[in-house]
Formats: structure tokens, sequence, C-alpha cells
């Protein structure tokens, strides 16, 4: 690992770059309310981020990563369009005995911008190319919102196509729910007698009401399983094309002709795969070899959820180092945090300690 | 070169702890007077007898500043991460039961299952804003346990005790907690979810991968286990 000091050197070099690009420089506070990023992340940042008490300010997080207060502080008043970078550290807990370190350099460059998103997608992914050409590094990219596409134009419950929207970034339950959907799985036996119980009209419990949750949100609940259970499954060729997609990993142009196909079927996702043509088309502009590009539709799913579109990562040919760079776009974030404004946007960081650990490998 | 055992310094976990020792031979007691936190042993050459809290076993053990020591999977796998390359499990001890289960309003008909829960808990954060409160006093675990299900929009409050109380109080909409018999559930109008077991704990014994075993300490804990029935370790 490289020392500090030469982590801190690679971001000054970042930074000058993205100050050359036209990003204004902004700082961050270390220590971040807690509440913005639990409610933001959910309870998974509390196993990543370092927590901490303030006796006037409550939990705080030692700052896990840039994008919030970056967003926050544009959305306090920043004009638009506008370019950020940033470089300090972050903090992560390890959860797992490993070299991984808990405390390193993130430098970032993020675009807030209303016109030409896939430009401004192009803008980012060139830019860290063009920064991280040197070190021979396999970029792979994605778009979240052809999954999330997808998944609005399934023929089923509004309720169904809730849940999985929810769960795009838990891999493992999205794909249990589409084989309960898809009714490829048995009911689980408590819920059949459930079911039974709410036909037959029999009393479901005599246990008296505790707790905040509302009986009027239970009898909804109850009418949402009754209507769920009325309604047929999703379709065996829907839920084929679906995981066809998500499971489609090629070289751009290939994967886009292959969306295309897709599309045929699924026309929902037709706007978001134009987009991803119009952003190949902009990234060739910007002198990226594309028909050398990864996609892989899934990629961007197992991160810390909030991207939305685009997502990208550039990795070293060492399977055990973490990206040297990542980011992707954030619209919805935007919105969330926005207090009833929003702005397209998106950004990335680069890690300067493993830009330097690399440039120091022969 | 003595290995030092620790053990839960008092209550039926101590008791029951000195009964499994003897029954194989070798008298652990408690020495001076009956409040005074240090032990003796006899019967087996080298072993020095640690008297400690329970819950501050595995951290001792993970530190290295006990060989061996006596607590319940349920603390060691909580409070240590990657429990397995911290310590080595040597024996199941059979007693000190307790299961760690999610346990929700008996009063929700429409919560069985994770996926229930999960349900609820999205419904939930939509209608009250924020996340479907489980009250618990083990985080590391819970927290591995749901994102491994993938249930999401729930936060952990901690309670280190009357937990089943919380729900009631309102300070937490589920909760997460060892029970041995179910009573104190009923009692406190909760049910557990079908597939909400967490984790099936029972007092063990654990041998700590950081402690010094050098200096003979691994002859000492070759003839320990020979005495106690049970595999030597690889540490």
């Amino acid at each position: 690992m490289a020392p500090k000091a030469e982590a801190r050197a690679e971001a000054d070099r970042l930074m000058a770059a993205f100050r050359a690009a036209g990003a204004v420089p902004v700082e961050a506070d270390i220590l971040q309310p807690a509440e913005v990023l639990l409610d933001l992340y959910g309870e998974d940042i509390r196993a990543r981020a370092y927590v901490t008490n303030d006796p006037i300010r409550g939990e705080m997080m030692l700052r896990p990563d840039f994008t919030v207060p970056v967003v926050q502080m544009h959305m306090a008043g920043g004009a638009d369009p506008a370019r950020y970078c940033y470089m300090g550290e972050v903090f992560r807990k390890q959860e797992h005995l490993t070299e991984r370190k808990s405390e390193y350099f993130q430098a970032g460059y993020e675009v807030f911008a209303r016109e030409n998103p896939e430009s401004a997608d192009a803008e980012v992914f060139a830019l860290f190319a063009g920064l991280l050409a040197p070190l021979g590094l396999r970029a792979v990219t994605g778009d979240i919102a052809i999954l999330m596409a997808a998944v609005r134009g399934l023929n089923t419950l509004e309720s169904r196509k809730a849940a999985l929207l929810r769960h795009i970034w838990r891999p493992g339950r999205f794909t249990r729910l589409l084989d309960r959907f898809g009714g490829r799985v048995p009911l689980p036996e408590s819920r059949s007698r459930l079911l039974a119980a709410i036909t037959s009209g029999e009393s479901l419990t005599d246990a008296p009401l505790v707790g905040l949750r509302t009986e009027e949100e239970v009898k909804a609940r109850l009418a949402a399983i009754a209507e769920d259970a009325a309604h047929p499954p999703i379709p065996a060729d829907e839920v084929a094309r679906l995981e066809t997609l998500l499971n489609l990993t090629a070289k751009s142009p290939a994967a886009l002709a292959r969306l295309r196909d897709l599309s045929r079927e699924m026309p929902a996702v037709l706007p978001a795969v134009d987009r991803m043509e119009a952003r190949l088309a902009a990234l060739a502009a910007r002198g990226i070899d594309i028909d050398a590009l990864d996609f892989e539709a899934s990629h961007g799913r197992t991160t810390l959820e909030y991207y939305d579109g685009f997502v990208f990562s550039f990795h070293s040919a060492d399977p055990g180092l973490p990206p040297v760079a990542s980011g992707g776009r954030y619209d919805a974030m935007t919105v969330v945090l926005g207090a009833g404004r929003s702005i397209p946007a998106v950004g990335g960081v680069i890690r300067p300690g493993l830009v330097a650990d690399l440039k120091g490998t022969p | 070169m003595m290995l030092k055992l620790g053990v839960p310094s008092k209550g039926r976990l101590l008791e029951q702890c000195f009964d499994w020792f003897g029954q194989r031979g070798i008298t652990l007691r408690k020495s001076g007077s009956d409040r005074e936190y240090a032990g003796a042993v006899d019967g087996a050459e080298g072993l020095e007898l640690v008297l400690l809290s329970a819950g501050e076993i595995p951290r001792e053990l993970a530190s290295g500043r006990i060989h061996l020591g006596v607590t319940g999977s349920d603390l060691v796998r909580d409070k240590l991460a990657d429990w397995d390359r911290q310590v080595a499990e040597l024996a199941p001890l059979g007693f000190g039961h307790a299961d760690l289960f999610i346990a929700v309003p008996a009063s929700w008909p429409d919560v069985e299952t994770l996926d229930d829960l999960d349900a609820a808990a999205a419904q939930f954060r939509r209608a009250h804003g924020h996340r479907l409160r489980i009250a618990t006093k083990y985080h590391r675990l819970v927290r591995d346990f749901l994102t491994s299900n993938g249930v999401a929009d729930y936060q952990l409050v901690d309670s280190q005790g009357a937990t089943e109380g919380t729900v009631k109080n309102l300070t937490a909409e589920a909760i997460a907690d060892i029970t041995s018999t179910g009573e104190t559930l009923r009692a406190n109008h909760l049910k557990i979810l079908s597939d909400g077991l967490i984790h099936q704990s029972q007092a063990t014994l654990y041998a700590a991968r950081s402690a010094d075993w050098t200096n003979g300490a691994p002859a000492v804990l070759a003839s320990l286990a020979a005495r106690l029935g049970i595999a030597a370790p690889t540490l």
C-alpha cells in the first residue's frame, strides 16, 4: 500500500485534472449526521460506517462518501449546470479480517446538468478513462435505468412491480420475488393458511394490538395479499425475458443490439435503450473505444442503492483489489435530498491510493 | 506455561460450567470468599481459572489475553467479526441453550415470514416516514441475517434488556431476542416468524487463535483436550 503522502499527491494530481475539466473544488465535513445517511442507505450503512455520538447533534457518521454532502450542498442553492470536484478521506468499517483499508482517499467529480444527460455520462466516464489510461484497467459499464424500465413494463400488479423495483439492489431477494410472482415456487404454508382464513372470514387473530403499526395497515396489507393471490402469475415468457436481460453481458455494441432485439418484446425498455445508444455515441465522440467496452446489465446492483442510470467501474487485474474507480447516475437521490427540487446528476470517485499503488507496480 | 481458562463469573452458567469440567475429572472452584472473583483448578496441570463476565469473554478471547473461554455462541458470533478466524470452537457444552429469533406482534396476521416482514417494513416506512424498528442487543447477528435474507427498510434500535417490552412501549415494531421458553413472548403479545430463527446458541468452549501458544502451551492444551475427550484444535 502506498503511504498516505503518495495517495494525497495522487489525489492532488487528480484534482488538478478535475479543475482543468471545469469543476469547482468543494469540501465536505468529515462528521456527517447519521440520520440522512441511514435514511438513504438503510441499516447496511451502519455496518460500513463509523458511527459516533455528538452530545448536541446526536448520532454522527465519519463520512462514508462525499456524494451525499455534495448533493446536499448543491440542492441547498447551487446554480446549475454545475461541476464539482473534491478529495479527502472516507471511512469504511471492514467487517471482515482483511487487508482492505478502512480509511482511504477519494477524489471525485460530479456533474449536475439538466441538458443532455448522455453527454454528461460520457463526460465523466471519458475523463476517468483518460486519467486512468496508463494503468491498463478494465472498465465495466451497466445501466440500472434499463432494468427499472423492464420491471415497470411487466404485465402484472403495480404492487409486484414496486416490490421488484425496491429490491433491484438486492439480487437474491429480487430473484426470490420473481420466482414467487412468476408462480415458480409454491406459496409458503403460512400464506396458504392465511388466504384460507381470509376467504372463510374467520377471525385472524385474537391478540391485542401492540405497537405503532395500526389495524388499518394490517388490513391494507391483508387486502394486498388477497389481491396478489387472486392475480395470475407473471407470464413465464416475461420472466424469462427479464432474466435474459439481467444476465446480459457483452461488448457494448453487441449488448446494444441484443437489447434492441429484446425491446421488440419488451417495448418499455426502448427509451432507456435509446439513451444507452446516445451515450455510446457520446462516448465514441470523446474517443472511447466502445467496441472494447464491457457492458453487464446487472452491473451496479450490489452497490449502495442510489444509482438509477448509467453505472461504471474500473478494475485492476488483481481480483482481490476493490475497484480503482466507480460512479454512475443518481437522479433519484437529488429528489430525495432536494426537498421538492431535483436535478439530473452523474459522477464518480477514484481511489488515489490504489492509483499510486498500481503506478508503483511495474 | 499456564493456560488461562475464562469462565462466566456467576449464576447458572458458572455452576453448569463447573459441573461440565467436574464430570470430566477437572475440578474448577472459586477460591477465597464467595464474593471474590478468583478461581482455582484441581486435576489439571498448567491450567489457570479466570472468572469473567460472560459478555467480556469473546473480547478477551479475541485479544488473546485468555487461551480458552466458555461463553454463549451467540455472544461470540455477535461480538467478533469473522469469529471463526479469531477463535476455534472446541466443544459445545450442552447447556445455556437459547434461540435468537425475530418476533413481531401477534396482532399482525399478515406477517409470518421474512418475506412478509420485508413487505410490511416497506409499507410501514411509507405510512410512518421512518423505517420499521427492530429492537435487539445482537446487532451483528441480526443485521447479517436480515442482509443475507434481503430484508430492507428496517433499522435496529439498541435494547440491552426487557426487549419484549419495547413494542408495547412504542420504541420498536419488532424484536430480535433470545428466548428459551416463549412465555415472555406470549405474555408480551409477540410471535416468532416461521423462518425467523437467527441462531441456536449454547455455552461453548473456545480457544483463542491469537493467544500465546508457544512455550509448551500446545502440550498443555493437548493433554487437557484428551482429559475432556475432545479433539485438539489446529490454531
